[in-house]
């Protein structure tokens, strides 16, 4: 199979959102910086769960009920770095359509969001106070994942 | 001797050099840098978020200071170390740096922000340890923590761009002033 999406990428550069921000002097940098921002909130969502299923940080309270807690908060900073992701993309589509680290992202991103809300999502409410090697795994997976994702999101802006 | 003539010193040593034009070394502490976001405002903001009674309301606020605060802590750690690379990295130009600058008040602002707590409202935790709600002056403090770390963010990430850097002119006196900048004065 051999699909070309390079006619997407030029289609979402040509696009009103990526003219609009590269047209503007301070309008990717403030994207950029709320794209920053939901980091922060998904990176510590993500980890007080995945450092309580490996054993590690809140350990009197049970795993299902500290993923329910975060949840709301989990969901809302997908929803900031999607939105904000997605306009910072369309600012330089062409770009990223070269960029090896953007298809790393692009090729990991869906992984970890079908991980954390399916399998993870499932491990930790069936699990109560003790972790297992099964919730231990879980959490090694879900930081590698968004580690990888974090990490190729960053070396975008080198290359 | 002042700062700036210290600086110009540090940026002319070897190793600040070398950070500088690696092609490796310094995008990834950059990196790091930026990736411990994640970590260390991350946790810092979910504790917030207990000592404000937004969310993990039936956990007790002790579990966060006792078992969640050195992870925070470690965070920091990293932060910190890699934040004294890059500097050390770019001595001058950082100095010089508005956004710089800011974030550096705000970061004293923050840790004092943290003395308060922990010296004057955490002496009476017993109290308030288990309510879903922690009184009034521990969710002032989960604010300005909020409010700083994530204004720090901001900030930092701006020191970047150079639309105010002292080799740009013309600048506007007062931003010569707070970047202080050295200007020749016109013949």
């Amino acid at each position: 199979m051999d699909v070309n999406l390079l006619p997407f990428f030029e289609w979402s550069e040509a696009s009103w959102i990526g003219n609009a921000i590269r047209d503007s002097l301070w309008l990717f940098p403030v994207i950029e910086a709320i794209h920053l921002l939901g980091l922060c909130v998904l990176g510590g969502s993500i980890l007080v769960v995945d450092l309580r299923m490996l054993g590690a940080g809140l350990r009197n309270t049970p795993i299902g009920q500290l993923a329910r807690d975060v949840r709301p908060w989990l969901v809302a900073s997908v929803a900031v770095m999607l939105l904000t992701g997605t306009a910072l993309f369309a600012s330089e589509a062409i770009k990223c359509y070269y960029n090896t680290s953007f298809w790393v992202k692009m090729t990991t991103l869906p992984f970890a969001l079908l991980f954390t809300f399916t399998v993870r999502q499932r491990i930790a409410q069936m699990a109560g106070i003790n972790t297992s090697a099964r919730t231990r795994l879980v959490a090694l997976a879900s930081i590698a994942l968004w580690f990888t994702v974090a990490a190729a999101g960053r070396w975008i802006g080198f290359s | 001797m002042s700062i700036l003539a210290f600086l110009e010193w540090v940026g002319q040593t070897p190793w600040s050099i070398a950070l500088h034009e690696s092609l490796y070394m310094y995008p990834l502490l950059e990196s790091t840098h930026v990736m411990a976001l994640g970590w260390f405002v991350g946790l810092a903001v979910m504790f917030d978020l207990r000592l404000l009674g937004w969310t993990f309301r039936t956990v007790p606020t002790t579990e966060f200071t006792s078992r969640l605060l050195p992870w925070v802590q470690a965070g920091f750690a990293v932060m910190f170390v890699t934040g004294l690379l890059l500097f050390y990295a770019i001595p001058v130009r950082n100095y010089q740096n508005i956004f710089f600058r800011v974030k550096m008040i705000m970061l004293v602002l923050a840790v004092l922000n943290i003395w308060y707590f922990h010296n004057r409202t955490e002496r009476s935790i017993g109290e308030w340890d288990t309510q879903a709600r922690p009184p009034q002056a521990a969710r002032v403090a989960a604010v300005a923590s909020i409010l700083l770390w994530l204004s720090i963010v901001v900030a930092g990430r701006m020191i970047a761009y150079n639309w105010f850097d002292c080799d740009i002119q013309p600048q506007s006196d007062f931003i010569n002033w707070a970047a202080g900048c050295v200007v020749p004065l016109p013949p």
